[in-house]
């Protein structure tokens, strides 16, 4: 397996989230993770980038375990998070957003640009000024620029237009064409249940339900479908 | 873009009015020349002081309190080679600023650090006590005597139809250059670049590989350098002694409040207003306290523009 979480415990202060949360990620893959508000799919994906320490369970990644260790440093490993609300550089241009990406990889930019031309068209706007779309794009492009092995996205689709989160799950498509290992939390759970190859149900912090069709499952329907 | 030239040429047209004001008041145009020299030049100073103070309150969110103290130290490093060894004081400045990079560091990475994210009151303490042990531990070192840093080759300049001393205009250039130095870091290096993006988002610098931590000691190295150079190009102008920077921290607050906090164009802009403040204030006002005046136009400018002159409305 690439990604691995076993037995994760993770909360704030007194306040515990995941109670023994373990699923995995192999390489190449397309997994996606859903579950109601609140059940702790962003606390899943702050624990495997190291920016929640948590108090049992071990993050293990390509064989290495990255149980604590400072999300810079996981980041270097190859595993990166794009997060909710995009975490962009506001005040800085679309250019340093990508440059900041490449500061340890000296990725060139041209893979990026390809793939979400629309950057191309604006590197010297402030990334505060995009639109909500434009943005994401560029949160994703500046999380492929660091040459990350599996790529994890929160809600990459929350707030857009329709052609915006067709546009990004795309590009989420081609992306994982290109070797990358994608672990996709929705709240958009057809698309996401459409486009992946597994995926988990994660309901007050533990996974309940898991496999590669779970679209079909008659819980999962009437649940996160609304059918 | 237009706005900032309207928000200049606006800026232009005040000081011009204050200028003639004055002229007016003290009934003398060399009188006038020469407190707007005068001024400039002291507030380019109060610029290199501000632009330290802004960056670590851009980047780590700190009120540093302690600022003015490590300027204390940059001081007694230049008083002190140059008596001692008989150094040319300017020379000092490759000893104060590497010495004052090192001790923010340090400071940074174990004690400041540890506030961070904290309340304002544990920072006020921990800086404020910074500046205490700081002050006192000078104050044991060398005894409370003060101390004069005279520049052997030092004579009077004719600028403008005013007089200042080449001490005076040395210490505006080194500031201003420092400061350029510091802008052309920040803008157009990737180190520079890094630094903005921690201030704009530690979360999102974390989360693309930047350590933040290494990066936030490395930014409060920076600003207590620009402290520790201040104080080497005053030290020819003050008297030395342990709470010599005290004035300059209070004056440091003024200016990036003014120019908007965490901004480093509105802390250059606000150190020369406040520096011709000062000295235009004495002619409006002779006899009181300068500072009287530079705090009367901060509140004015505070009351028309609440975030600063170069800060974004919250
Ligand atoms: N920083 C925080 N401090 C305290 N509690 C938090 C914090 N972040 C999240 N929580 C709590 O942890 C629980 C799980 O939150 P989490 O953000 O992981 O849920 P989620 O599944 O991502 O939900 P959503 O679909 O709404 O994004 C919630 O009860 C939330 O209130
Ligand atoms: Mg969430």
């Amino acid at each position: 397996m690439m990604l691995s979480l076993d037995g994760i415990e993770a909360g704030y202060g007194g306040l515990r989230v995941l109670h023994g949360l373990s699923l995995e990620v192999a390489a190449g893959e397309l997994v996606a993770l859903v579950g109601a508000n609140g059940a702790g799919k962003s606390t899943t994906l702050r624990v495997a980038s190291g920016l929640l320490r948590p108090s049992a369970g071990r993050v293990v990644f390509d064989g290495e375990e990255l149980t604590g260790l400072p999300g810079h440093a996981v980041v270097r490993r190859g595993l990166v998070q794009v997060p909710e609300g995009r975490a962009l550089f506001g005040p800085l241009t679309v250019a340093e957003n990508l440059a900041m990406g490449a500061f340890h990889t000296g990725e060139p930019a041209d893979r990026v640009l390809e793939l979400f031309p629309r950057l191309a068209e604006r590197l010297d706007q402030r990334a505060d000024t995009m639109s909500g779309g434009e943005q994401q794009m560029l949160a994703i492009g500046r999380a492929l620029m660091t040459r990350p092995r599996l790529l994890m996205l929160d809600e990459p689709s929350v707030g857009l237009a329709p052609l915006m989160v067709r546009a990004v799950f795309d590009a989420l498509g081609r992306i994982r064409e290109s070797g990358v290992a994608i672990l996709l939390v929705e709240q958009n759970a057809a698309q996401a249940l459409a486009l992946a190859d597994r995926a988990y149900v994660l309901e007050n912090g533990v996974i309940t339900l898991s496999g590669t069709d779970l679209a079909g499952d008659e819980r999962v329907r009437r649940a996160y479908l609304g059918l | 873009m237009n706005r900032t030239i309207s928000r200049a040429g606006l800026a232009a047209v005040v000081a011009a009015a204050v200028i003639a004001g004055a002229w007016a008041r003290s009934g003398s145009g060399t009188v006038t020349a020469q407190a707007v020299l005068t001024g400039l030049l002291l507030g380019g100073v109060y610029a290199l002081v501000a632009m330290g103070l802004t960056l670590i309150f851009g980047v780590l969110d700190i009120v540093n309190f302690a600022h003015g103290a490590f300027m204390t130290l940059g001081m007694y490093a230049t008083a002190l080679l140059a008596s001692s060894a008989g150094l040319n004081p300017y020379l000092t400045l490759l000893v104060s600023v590497p010495l004052l990079f090192g001790v923010g560091y340090v400071v940074q990475r174990h004690m400041v650090s540890r506030t961070m994210g904290g309340s304002l009151a544990a920072q006020l303490l921990l800086t404020l006590g910074i500046a205490m042990l700081l002050e006192n531990s000078l104050l044991l070192a060398f005894s409370g005597d003060t101390r004069t840093v005279p520049v052997s080759f030092d004579t009077p300049l004719r600028v403008l139809g005013a007089v200042a001393d080449l001490s005076r205009v040395l210490a505006f250039v080194g500031a201003m250059s420092l400061a350029g130095a510091v802008w052309l870091l920040l803008t157009r290096t990737r180190l520079g670049t890094a630094i903005r993006a921690v201030a704009a988002n530690p979360e999102g610098a974390s989360l693309v590989g930047l350590d933040v931590r290494r990066l936030h000691a490395l930014t409060f190295a920076a600003g207590t350098a620009c402290a520790g150079a201040a104080g080497t190009l005053v030290t020819p102008l003050v008297t030395v002694e342990p709470t010599a920077g005290e004035l300059f921290n209070i004056i440091g607050f003024v200016v990036v409040v003014l120019g908007g906090l965490g901004s480093v164009p509105g802390a250059v802009a606000g150190g020369l207003i406040i520096g011709l403040t000062e000295q235009l204030g004495g002619l409006y006002l002779p006899g009181q306290s300068p500072l009287l005046v530079v705090f009367g136009v901060f509140v004015l400018v505070l009351l028309w523009r609440p975030q600063g002159l170069f800060g974004r409305p919250a």
